[in-house]
């Protein structure tokens, strides 16, 4: 009798473990079948972009982050994107879907220059 | 103590008047009760804690106005919390004066975010002001992301492009630039060529002995390039002005007190009334300093401007809020 109970317990753990391992193979399959969006960060720092060069893929999404206590904008110069105006914290996303080189700058203080390389 | 060690070394300064050098150290000590006045072409310093001493009847003169800068409504940071408030104090202290100005003028950056909600509160702050007339000219700030449209609106009736706009009170030409739209990639200030042949032609007209005052956001004078803090064209509109007597050119935007003199122009960077900006090279970034909150407005402040017929310069006394 108590054996059998053993086996059940140890046949239920089993399945358990069964169970765990397939839900944890699910997840990473979906992961590696949907391509996770590439993200690359800019931060803007002390009235600067960094890295002020960036070289990414096609298809990128490149988010500036700006974390002065003045605002910034991100405009390209060839009118491609513009940000509103970026409070401290704030953030402003583009993805780059065709290759070239995007040049942006900062439309209030445009001192601040920066390039995005899409290859 | 140190401080007030400080004062004293500059009040001897008023008696002996202030060479070049004295002049640096006056411009560096703004922040701590000194006062630089401009008067006949002729630097003096007064010290604000001392301000009771004045001869007035030595600075009356047949016109005054007040400047006000950088009021950044809607700023919120720690460099300070309540830019209202010191606005407030601003017009409070003008309202003060013994002899009221004929107007006011505000050299930019109204708003911090161009949002309406913070022009209206600055409106609503300066109708507390005993002068009525308010003559402005837009910051950077107040243009984004409409390259000025909504500031026209407001503050541009009879302006001209961007903006810009002349008027003359009491013998004085006064010229309002805008420096702060289409700004390029790189690049510093910009009045664009269809505003510099508007001033040519505003000033052709006038006799050379026409006391001329400017005033624009962005300093017309190289202040330093490497924080954007000048105007990549100012030489050319200057140039214009090469003919008249008494040039007197006002900006805002580096929320300090600068002056130089060249020639027959003196130029003259204000205080901000919302929060102070470092010297030229001395921190990492033009962003907002952080002082202490018992400091905060001896360190922000007003321009009282007096025109002295007869005088080759207009005499500026900038006083602190605190």
């Amino acid at each position: 009798m108590k054996d059998r109970f053993v086996r059940i317990g140890l046949a239920a753990l089993l399945i358990a473990l069964a169970a765990m391992l397939t839900t944890v193979g699910r997840v990473g399959g979906v992961g590696a079948q949907e391509k996770a969006p590439a993200g690359v960060a800019v931060k803007i720092d002390n009235f600067s972009f960094g890295p002020a060069a960036v070289t990414v893929a096609v298809g990128t999404t490149v988010t500036w982050t700006n974390r002065d206590d003045l605002p910034h904008t991100v405009v390209s110069t060839d009118g491609v994107f513009k940000s509103k105006a970026l409070d401290t914290d704030d953030k402003f996303s583009f993805e780059f879907s065709k290759p070239g080189t995007y040049s942006y700058f900062c439309s209030i203080h445009p001192k601040m220059t920066g390039q995005i390389i899409v290859q | 103590m140190s401080q007030s060690k400080k004062d004293e070394i500059l009040h001897d300064h008023n008696h002996d008047g202030v060479d070049r050098r004295g002049f640096l150290k006056c411009m560096a000590w703004a922040g701590t009760g000194a006062l630089c006045v401009m008067q006949g072409g002729v630097l003096k310093s007064y010290s604000m804690s001392r301000m009771n001493e004045w001869n007035l009847a030595k600075m009356a003169g047949e016109l005054s106005f007040a400047q006000i800068s950088d009021s950044h409504m809607g700023f919120n940071k720690a460099a300070n919390p309540d830019v209202a408030a010191t606005l407030k104090a601003a017009v409070d202290k003008i309202n003060a004066l013994a002899v009221q100005p004929e107007f006011l003028l505000h050299t930019g950056d109204i708003s911090h975010l161009a949002k309406p909600e913070e022009f209206d509160t600055v409106d609503q702050i300066l109708k507390g002001a005993v002068a009525k007339e308010v003559f402005f000219v837009p910051g950077e700030h107040d243009v984004i992301g409409d390259e000025g449209q909504q500031y026209r609106d407001r503050y541009g009736k009879g302006t001209k492009g961007a903006g810009w706009y002349s008027f003359d009170k009491k013998g004085v030409h006064f010229i309002g630039l805008v420096n702060v739209v289409n700004l390029k990639a790189g690049g510093l200030g910009n009045l664009g060529g269809d505003q510099l042949a508007w001033l040519a032609a505003d000033v052709k007209q006038l006799k050379s002995s026409t006391p001329i005052v400017v005033f624009a956001h962005i300093p017309l004078w190289s202040v330093y390039p490497e924080w954007g803090w000048g105007t990549d064209d100012s030489a050319q509109a200057l140039g214009y002005l090469r003919k008249f007597g008494s040039v007197s050119v006002l900006n805002g935007h580096i929320h300090q007190i600068m002056q130089k003199v060249e020639g027959n122009v003196t130029f003259h960077t204000a205080a901000s009334t919302a929060f102070p900006q470092p010297q030229p090279g001395k921190a990492d970034s033009p962003g907002p300093m952080k002082v202490p909150a018992e400091q905060l407005r001896s360190v922000l402040g007003i321009t009282d401007v007096k025109f002295v017929r007869g005088q080759h310069a207009l005499a500026i006394v900038d006083s602190q809020l605190g």
